[in-house]
């Protein structure tokens, strides 16, 4: 599966990339911008995705809450999203709407100051913050999403802060913040810009001139602090959460190779023979066999880099006490180290992800999104099809060079959820219950 | 603001849409087998893909009395043991061609559905076919499913969301109503359901007259035909009796009701009553309705709260579309403190909605936008075997999805406002709140007099 791309860049620094598919009269729309929550300032937690959530208040010529009107309006989907180490903003629109999306797209990316207020910066605070509550504090092992960063990057490091942000970071920031950030990273040349769909290539060239065209480039940003780590963290870390949860659940962490090396590839792997669907390890042993756990799953940050984190995340079932379940999924991972894996096993796992590559071809949005992230990373979009091939070239034996170098002892976090004790009174007669049946 | 670089030229004007190209849902035939099992085919070339649907009228609004939870526990378990294969032997086969087959039961339907590579289509089928055919139900993993089920009702009565969906049905259907009681049942009966239940639902409700098989991607209707008579002809067997579920409501109250979260940094918030069936003849006029109350992101409702309060992250309402009246409901979290004010405000645009009619430009946003949307809902295979299993289930015209957009465009101003006032019911509202009782249950007592009853995640009551 091979999808047609082309690729330029603006005088001004904005990379383009344009793929065609005229299937049906949809396009896609995709800005990435190369800043996210590890850009942020001390004492400014959280502003990343403050801003994100400002660029939808309205720009020069488009007013508050205009821009989600105007996309509805034309028959269009639209959102945006922050990350460690990237922000992006997207529309799916009928495709002769397309010119529509790239006029919000350009004139957020130029003109966007004159529609800041003090007003809207204070209502999108009151937003976010209810975004975290609703997220991370009434959520049941909700914290994780900070917890987790926060145990496995030292403490310097700009992937270890919290990516939604503090609630008094939060009530820091100022217009005179947005101003900064803005001028700083909201420029051509820190931005792709991804169309996929039904659109003339011609046309799109000269929509994306006229709108992109204009805006100039930036000073350039600050560079990041060093990112380099040790590629393991040297030691077991533990860390035990007493939350309003009823049952254990257990993400283990280990520090792996960025995402696009080669070893990341051999990495995804283990992560899939660990904990991807049903046949996998954890599962059929844990889930299924020993029956200490309801849940097994694996993912990877896919971080570029410092070091990616590959997570293991196992939930407990109710008569399975947490140090049991921890106790469990070590082993598993011990033995993993110890004895291998299996042919058969990586056949398996890079069947699925084959599949799952192809399946996020299917949409527009999708395919937009996946060429933004390879021009962000890489500069280089066209990876998007040679992904599957690189999953083929993964070996058993690399997957055991990886597990013997980074699923050891000294590279494990544990970042264990338990019941809280006041709270879990009347669950744990339940649990009890549940457990003498 | 100063100092700030601009462009000199300055910002581009707004620019118009060109002409719109045309578009049609997929096109898709159906074939009978001589069996009586049904077979939907929407041919959908664009990548090498196939997305299969087997959707059997065995959803949990068609158990008997007493064994809630069932149709859910036997759908799972066709996974879990079929053909001489177990669990985890079913699992290796369908992994191994690329894929994973979900298995689970709504209110109105099983369904059995996958994504594959189209070169591994009859590989896929024939694995379903194991499946719905010759399914084993061993005794080991009806007791770990039925486990697994109830530590997810531990789990959800950990999660405000979870919790004030479930009390928000309570609330909504008397206690009789199957709809009061979660699709996949509650603790009691789901500790009741045995191998010998299961065993029985599968006999009565899986047969070749309740079963169409729906298949969606790179494959032609004839193939796909061909398949099916050789997986399935032989199929045998008749459906036994199907069960009228009473969907009564709760009497004609309104009713506030607080789940008791002690400390919580913010309310869960549902405010609903019982919608409307499926098949009722205003789901145009009432889903663009819905969409102008609270169904878009720019609807009244979310602007309101989130975007000109900043009460929330965000606020929705939704017909709940089933065969029977399935709930209407409008949710959000607020801050602990504003959680009155909230309520009021959700209050008062739902007897906007039913006093004056709206603004062409809002019902023109809300058509559009469904309008607009259509196609772009329908890019992936599984969401055209999903679209075309909705059609199956709820019995809709056949050219439903063709009309579809035409039908959005006609409504009108005045049929929202009918609309509203038909279908909106602000003296039978239920209001639900999973949130901390310290803060909220004075300010929501003031709201319409009402007492608010205070209650434990499991519903007891809480002296006042």
């Amino acid at each position: 599966m091979q999808i047609p791309i082309e690729t330029y860049k603006l005088d001004n620094g904005l990379f383009v990339t344009l793929s065609e598919d005229h299937t049906a009269p949809i396009v896609a729309v995709n800005l990435w911008y190369h800043v996210g929550s590890a850009n942020e300032r001390a004492g400014r937690t959280g502003f990343a995705h403050l801003f994100e959530h400002m660029l939808f208040q309205g720009s020069a010529s488009v007013g508050a809450n205009e821009h989600f009107e105007l996309v509805q309006r034309a028959g269009g989907t639209l959102n945006g999203s922050t990350w460690l180490d990237r922000t992006n903003y997207y529309e799916t629109v009928p495709s002769n709407q397309l010119e529509l999306a790239l006029w919000l797209e350009a004139n957020r990316m130029g003109y966007l100051l004159p529609a800041m207020t003090q007003q809207k910066l204070d209502t999108q605070r009151d937003v976010v913050q209810n975004e975290r509550r609703w997220s991370m504090d009434n959520q049941p092992y909700g914290s994780w999403w900070e917890r987790l960063p926060a145990l496995c990057f030292p403490a310097s490091h700009p992937f270890h802060h919290s990516l939604i942000g503090s609630m008094s970071d939060l009530d820091a920031a100022s217009l005179e913040d947005i101003e900064q950030f803005f001028a700083t990273y909201y420029t051509p040349d820190n931005a792709v810009l991804s169309i996929a769909g039904d659109f003339d290539r011609v046309d799109a060239r000269r929509l994306v001139e006229r709108h992109f065209g204009p805006i100039p480039r930036g000073a350039g940003k600050p560079p990041l602090p060093d990112m380099t780590l040790p590629p393991v963290l040297g030691g077991p870390l533990r860390e035990v959460v007493p939350d309003d949860v009823v049952l254990p659940r257990l993400f283990l962490a280990f520090r792996s190779p960025v995402f696009g090396s080669d070893e990341y590839y051999a990495a995804s792997v283990c992560g899939a023979i660990l904990g991807l669907r049903k046949g996998s390890r954890l599962h059929r042993h844990l889930v299924r066999e020993q029956q200490v756990a309801a849940e097994a799953q694996s993912f990877t940050y896919d971080l570029t880099k410092g070091s990616d984190l590959l997570v293991l995340d196992v939930t407990a079932r109710p008569e399975a006490p947490a140090e049991e379940l921890e106790r469990a999924v070590h082993e598993e991972v011990d033995q993993l180290c110890d004895t291998g894996v299996t042919a058969e096993e990586v056949a398996r796992a890079v069947t699925l992800i084959e599949t799952d590559s192809i399946v996020a071809l299917q949409a527009a949005g999708d395919r937009a999104d996946k060429l933004s992230l390879f021009a962000t990373y890489f500069g280089d979009p066209s990876l998007v099809n040679t992904q599957v091939a690189r999953y083929r070239e993964v070996t058993p034996e690399r997957v055991n060079t990886f597990a013997r170098a980074r699923l050891g002892r000294d590279n494990r976090a544990s970042l264990l959820y338990v019941p809280r004790d006041t709270e879990s009174t009347s669950a744990n007669q339940e649990l009890a219950e549940v457990g003498a049946r | 603001m100063t100092g700030t670089t601009t462009p000199r030229s300055g910002p581009t004007p707004r620019p118009s849409p060109t002409e719109p190209r045309s578009y049609h849902f997929p096109e898709f035939e159906r074939r009978t087998l001589p069996n009586g099992m049904r077979l939907v085919v929407a041919p959908v070339d664009k990548l090498p893909l196939a997305s299969i649907t087997a959707v059997v009228d065995a959803g949990a609004s068609v158990e008997r009395a007493g064994q809630d939870g069932v149709a859910a526990l036997t759908a799972q378990l066709l996974l879990e043991g079929a053909a001489g294969l177990d669990g985890a032997a079913l699992t290796d086969r369908f992994e191994r061609i690329g894929t994973s087959a979900d298995a689970h039961a709504d209110w109105d339907a099983a369904t059995v559905s996958l994504t594959v590579l189209a070169e591994r289509l009859p590989d896929a089928l024939a694995l379903v076919r194991d499946l719905l055919r010759t399914p084993e139900f061993p005794d080991r993993e009806v007791a770990r499913l039925k486990d697994e089920r109830l530590a997810e009702l531990l789990q959800l009565r950990a999660e405000p969301g979870a919790l004030a969906d479930e009390h928000l049905s309570r609330a909504v259907y008397a206690p009789t109503a199957r709809y009061a009681t979660p699709a996949g049942g509650n603790a009691a009966s789901v500790r009741a359901l045995t191998r010998d239940v299961v065993r029985g639902f599968y006999a009565e409700r899986y047969r070749p007259a309740t079963t169409t098989l729906v298949i969606a991607g790179d494959v032609s209707v004839d193939r796909a035909a061909d398949l099916a008579h050789a997986l399935f002809g032989d199929w045998q067997g008749d459906v036994g009796a199907t069960m009228a579920h009473a969907v009564d409501t709760s009497p004609i109250t309104r009713i506030t009701r607080v789940v008791a979260k002690a400390d919580a940094p913010q309310s869960e918030l549902r405010v609903g009553h019982a919608g409307l069936p499926r098949r009722h003849p205003d789901y145009f006029e009432t889903t663009v309705m819905n969409a102008v109350l609270g169904g878009l992101f720019s609807s009244r409702i979310n602007l309101n709260l989130r975007e000109e309060h900043g009460y929330t992250y965000g606020a929705f309402s939704a017909f709940e579309w089933r065969r029977s009246a399935g709930p209407f409901v409008i949710q959000t979290a607020v801050k602990s403190d504003v959680t009155g004010a909230a309520v009021r405000e959700i209050l008062h645009e739902i007897e906007r909605m039913r006093s004056e009619e709206i603004s062409t430009d809002e019902l023109t946003l809300a058509t559009s936008y469904l309008d607009g949307v259509f196609p772009i809902r329908y890019e992936t295979t599984s969401a055209i075997a999903t679209a075309l299993s909705n059609l199956v289930i709820h019995d809709l015209p056949e050219h439903f999805y063709d009309d579809y957009r035409a039908r959005v465009r006609a409504v009108t101003t005045q049929d929202v406002l009918r609309a509203a006032q038909r279908h909106l019911h602000p003296d039978r509202l239920r209001i639900v709140v999973v949130g901390d009782p310290g803060v909220i249950a004075t300010p929501l007592s003031e709201i319409h007099g009402a007492s608010v009853e205070i209650v434990t995640p499991d519903g007891t009551e809480v002296a006042a």
